[in-house]
């Protein structure tokens, strides 16, 4: 019972963060994507203030061999710059830049009712599921290595 | 400015909840493949998954200016956004939570790499919509 409901937690936390920085706003990310434009600073500053807080207690919550509520830390262990990465962020950007919302916005704004979020993120499911399936070997592709 | 830096705050807060409790990062591109995969810690996952909206609707219902979606654009451009977003998170390992927010609190090389990244090719995209293409897709 406990882990959901501090996985709760920690959700509710992550929204209300998104929210209250304005990057629930698609307005506000493709400002600060303007640079030729008027230009928007603010996720500068929301990437600073959450950068600044997790880059220090990573390192404080990483000196513990293991987590509070698991038997290990399962961390992302991939270091290569490869074509994967590129080629994957690359393409996230174009679709990021074209709507303005990543992920974590889409799903938290999806309670607003809005069309926007509701189209946005049922496409990032859609997405989602297309690689996972693509990544299983569908299509008659090798299946992927997984990077998690 | 200052609701920014504390929002931000918030997010790098919540990001460190799940490094000391689940032992995970706060990647919610990847959180995602795993519901889709129906694998990994579903008790973290799910519940993660469901406070973003519990709370998104609550802060909604508070707060609806914070969810203000002026920009224009059509049905097919929002849908393929989402599908570019989604496709190309989980083939490039992560997004602004997973590789901006905590690839780079952790110093990972390919985080710095991957974020710069989006950002240069977000950046264009909007370039080209709102200055080549008049604003509205």
């Amino acid at each position: 019972m406990i882990r959901p409901l501090l996985g709760f937690a920690a959700g509710a936390l992550f929204a209300a963060g998104l929210a209250i920085s304005g990057m629930t706003q698609p307005s506000k990310v493709i400002g600060f994507l303007d640079l030729f434009g008027d230009w928007d600073p603010a996720l500068a500053l929301v990437m600073g203030g959450a950068v600044g807080v997790h880059l220090l207690s990573y390192r404080l919550i990483m000196r513990r061999s293991s987590p509070l509520l698991s038997t290990h830390f399962d961390l992302p262990v991939l270091k290569a710059l490869d074509g994967r990465l590129l080629a994957g962020t690359a393409v996230f950007g174009i679709g990021w830049g074209l709507a303005g919302y990543c992920p974590g916005p889409a799903l938290v704004s999806l309670g607003s009712g809005r069309t926007a979020p509701l189209l946005v993120a049922a496409g990032m499911i859609a997405g989602v599921a297309l690689f996972e399936a693509i990544a299983k070997g569908a299509f008659g592709r090798r299946p992927l290595p997984s990077l998690d | 400015m200052l609701s920014a830096l504390i929002g931000g705050a918030m997010i790098g807060l919540s990001a460190s909840l799940c490094l000391l409790l689940f032992g995970r990062i706060a990647g919610i591109s990847g959180i995602m493949g795993a519901l889709v995969r129906r694998e990994g810690d579903r008790s973290f996952t799910a519940s993660f998954v469901a406070g973003l909206l519990v709370t998104g609707v609550i802060l909604a219902l508070l707060r609806p200016e914070l969810f203000e979606a002026s920009v224009l654009r059509s049905p097919v451009a929002l849908v393929i956004a989402g599908l570019l977003a989604g496709f190309g998170a989980r083939l490039g390992g992560g997004c602004t939570s997973g590789h901006g927010v905590c690839g780079i609190s952790r110093l990972s090389v390919r985080s710095i790499a991957g974020t710069l990244t989006f950002m240069v090719t977000g950046a264009i995209t909007v370039f080209v919509v709102q200055h080549l293409l008049g604003g509205s897709l």
